[in-house]
Order: structure tokens, then C-alpha cells, then sequence
């Protein structure tokens, strides 16, 4: 086995990057393949608690680093899915605690254990990001239709950039589909247009990811919603697959148009 | 007010400043070309070439295009026509 690293990365925070490790990732082991992801924001962890593994962290991604404990007994493992593990980030320490070379060392060691290493980066693009795409064989950039976001990502390409890190995709996160039809959201086309990379997956807004967030179960896990469904499709055109985009204009279900209309309409 | 300019479609869409604006914050960001520094330029090229060729500064446009990730500077210098001396 020798795994393919690759790196969520933003800029900006808050766009979904954490919740789209864990949906990744969760549809990654749902295949069959073995996945181990790392949560690069030391400081600030919450992979955890978005995949639901919180309670049972023993020991994280600086111990191993600082040699108190072995790789394997940093490794989580999912109580839903046997071969998807998470490496947790330290609570109580900063992003200097690791370096970029720490960081491909560890991966270099990950890589014969399993098939994908999927790296939370942090928010912004100082050590904690450079820690997690030193190791990555392709970064996916999420971002969202909006000013802020966008920015930021086009910050980050040309970062990676420099970096020679040229193995790029692209998430539009939480596209408002009737938003872009009223002119008041970036489309896929605009954002598109702007970035010039080249585009993995289309996650349209659905409530249902913060409903999954509130119970540690992404999304993935049960399937059904139109979000999940995104997140499944990446997956697939992560490995290779060629995947129609999800129709954004698909029409409603009569019970989604029943309740939009009891709550004074959308 | 608001709602007159719905209804004759005055008030532009969002989205589309939104592009707007991130196009030309994108060059900004990524060539450190400010609208500024666009400025000196055309004035210092408008100054040289003046020097051999008769051009008029106000039709002068120097900008930063932008063809997917690559950037460049075009500048449009249309030159003024010279009456031909007639010849005898």
C-alpha cells in the first residue's frame, strides 16, 4: 500500500473545510478503502468532534511527533467504519510544536498503512497550513460563493503555487442555488471564472450538515440528503471516476415544497 | 424606493459586483499591481513615448488581463495621425 496525501485547505475559516474531511473521508472508507485523516489545526481541534470521536483520544498528532507515543496508538479507530482512523490534533499546544518536515516524516511512515491520508488544514497560511501541505499530493482548495471566501482561496492557489503544488481541485461549498437564480450568489461559472482551477465537487447549502455536525455522524453515514450525495461524487472523482455534477435546479420534493410553503416560502 | 427599482430592474444583481469587484481585487492580489501604481505607469509611458512619437494622453489605456491563472499588462497607445507632407 502506499497512500495519497492530500490536503483541505481554505484560507478563510469557517467555509467547511473540517466537514468536508469528514465527509470525504467517511465516503472514502464507505468504498472499502483504508483511510486515515489528521487533523492539522493544533490549537483548535474539532475533526473530532464533527466525525465523533472525541471520547476516545488517547493520544494525539504532537505526542507522536515528540516520540511519547507510537503512530499506530495515536490512530482512532471509527466505531462505525473499521478502516477509516483519525490522528487528533493537540489541544494544548501551538502549530510551532510540529514542523513541515515532521509532518512528510509522518506521512512517509502513514503511507504504508493505508490507501488515503486525508490533512485538515487550518485557516489562514502561515505554519499550520505550511506543516499541512508539505506532505500533500494534491490539495483540494474549499471555498464558498462569496467575496471573502473566494479571495482567500485565489490566496491559497498561488501559494500552492509557488510551492510547486499544482495537483489542485476545487469545492464550492454551500452553493444557494436559488440565491445564484435570484443574481445575488456567485454561480459555479462565476467562481470558475475567477480561480481557474480546475473543479472536484459541488456541495449545495443543506441544513442537514449541521444536524450530522450536532450528533458527530457526517453526513455520509446516512446518505441521503443532496449534500451527502456531493460529498459522495468527490469522493469517486477523487479516485478517478468521472461523475456527472449534481443537477442544481433539480426540482423539490412535494414534502420539502409543502414545508417551504408552511414556513412562508424560500 | 427599493422596491420601485426592483420593479423597473434598476438595482443591479449582487452577484454580478460581487464578480466585478473580485476581478479586479484578484489582479491586486496576485501581481501587486495597484490601480496606483496602474497610474504611474501610464504616466511614465504616456512621458517616454511622447518623447518620439505624437500620441494623445487621454485615449492612452495601459490595464492587467487576466487569461485563467497568468496575468499581463496591455497597453493600448493609439498614435495620432501626422498630416503627410505633400511631396513638391
Amino acid at each position: 500500500m502506499s497512500a495519497k496525501v492530500v490536503t483541505i485547505a481554505s484560507g478563510k475559516g469557517g467555509v467547511g473545510k473540517t466537514t468536508a474531511v469528514a465527509n470525504i473521508a467517511v465516503a472514502l472508507a464507505q468504498d472499502g478503502r483504508k483511510v486515515v485523516c489528521i487533523d492539522g489545526d493544533i490549537g483548535l481541534r474539532n475533526l473530532d468532534v464533527v466525525m465523533g470521536l472525541e471520547n476516545r483520544i488517547v493520544y494525539d498528532l504532537v505526542d507522536v511527533v515528540e516520540g511519547r507515543c507510537r503512530l499506530r496508538q495515536a490512530m482512532i479507530r471509527d466505531k462505525r467504519l473499521p478502516d477509516l482512523f483519525l490522528i487528533p490534533a493537540a489541544q494544548t499546544r501551538d502549530k510551532n510544536a510540529v514542523s513541515p518536515s515532521d509532518m512528510v516524516r509522518l506521512c512517509d511512515e502513514l503511507r504504508q498503512e493505508c490507501e488515503w491520508i486525508l490533512i485538515d488544514s487550518p485557516a489562514g497560511i502561515e505554519r499550520g497550513f505550511r506543516n499541512t501541505i508539505a506532505p500533500a499530493d494534491k490539495v483540494l482548495i474549499v471555498t464558498n460563493p462569496e467575496v471573502s471566501a473566494v479571495r482567500d482561496a485565489d490566496r491559497v492557489i498561488g501559494l500552492l503555487e509557488a510551492e510547486g503544488k499544482t495537483d489542485q481541485g476545487l469545492i464550492i461549498n454551500r452553493l444557494n442555488q436559488s440565491m445564484v437564480k435570484r443574481g445575488d450568489m456567485l454561480s459555479v461559472d462565476d467562481v470558475l471564472d475567477l480561480l481557474a482551477i480546475e473543479l472536484l465537487g459541488i456541495v449545495p447549502e443543506d441544513e442537514n450538515v449541521i444536524v450530522g455536525s450536532n450528533r458527530g455522524t457526517p453526513i455520509v453515514l446516512d446518505g441521503k440528503s443532496r449534500a451527502s450525495q456531493a460529498f459522495m461524487n468527490i469522493c469517486h472523482r477523487l479516485q478517478g471516476q468521472t461523475v456527472p455534477f449534481i443537477d442544481l435546479d433539480e426540482h423539490d420534493g412535494l414534502w420539502s415544497k409543502l414545508t417551504k410553503f408552511a414556513r412562508g416560502g424560500e | 424606493m427599493d422596491f420601485l427599482n426592483r420593479m423597473l430592474g434598476n438595482k443591479p444583481k449582487s452577484a454580478k459586483s460581487a464578480k466585478e469587484r473580485l476581478q479586479v481585487v484578484l489582479i491586486n492580489d496576485r501581481t501587486d499591481i495597484t490601480p496606483a501604481i496602474l497610474e504611474a505607469l501610464q504616466a511614465e509611458i504616456i512621458e517616454v513615448i511622447s518623447r518620439h512619437v505624437d500620441v494623445d494622453p487621454s485615449t492612452v489605456r495601459i490595464d492587467v488581463e487576466h487569461e485563467g491563472r497568468s496575468q499581463r499588462l496591455i497597453a493600448d497607445i493609439p498614435l495620432r495621425s501626422v498630416p503627410r507632407r505633400r511631396a513638391g
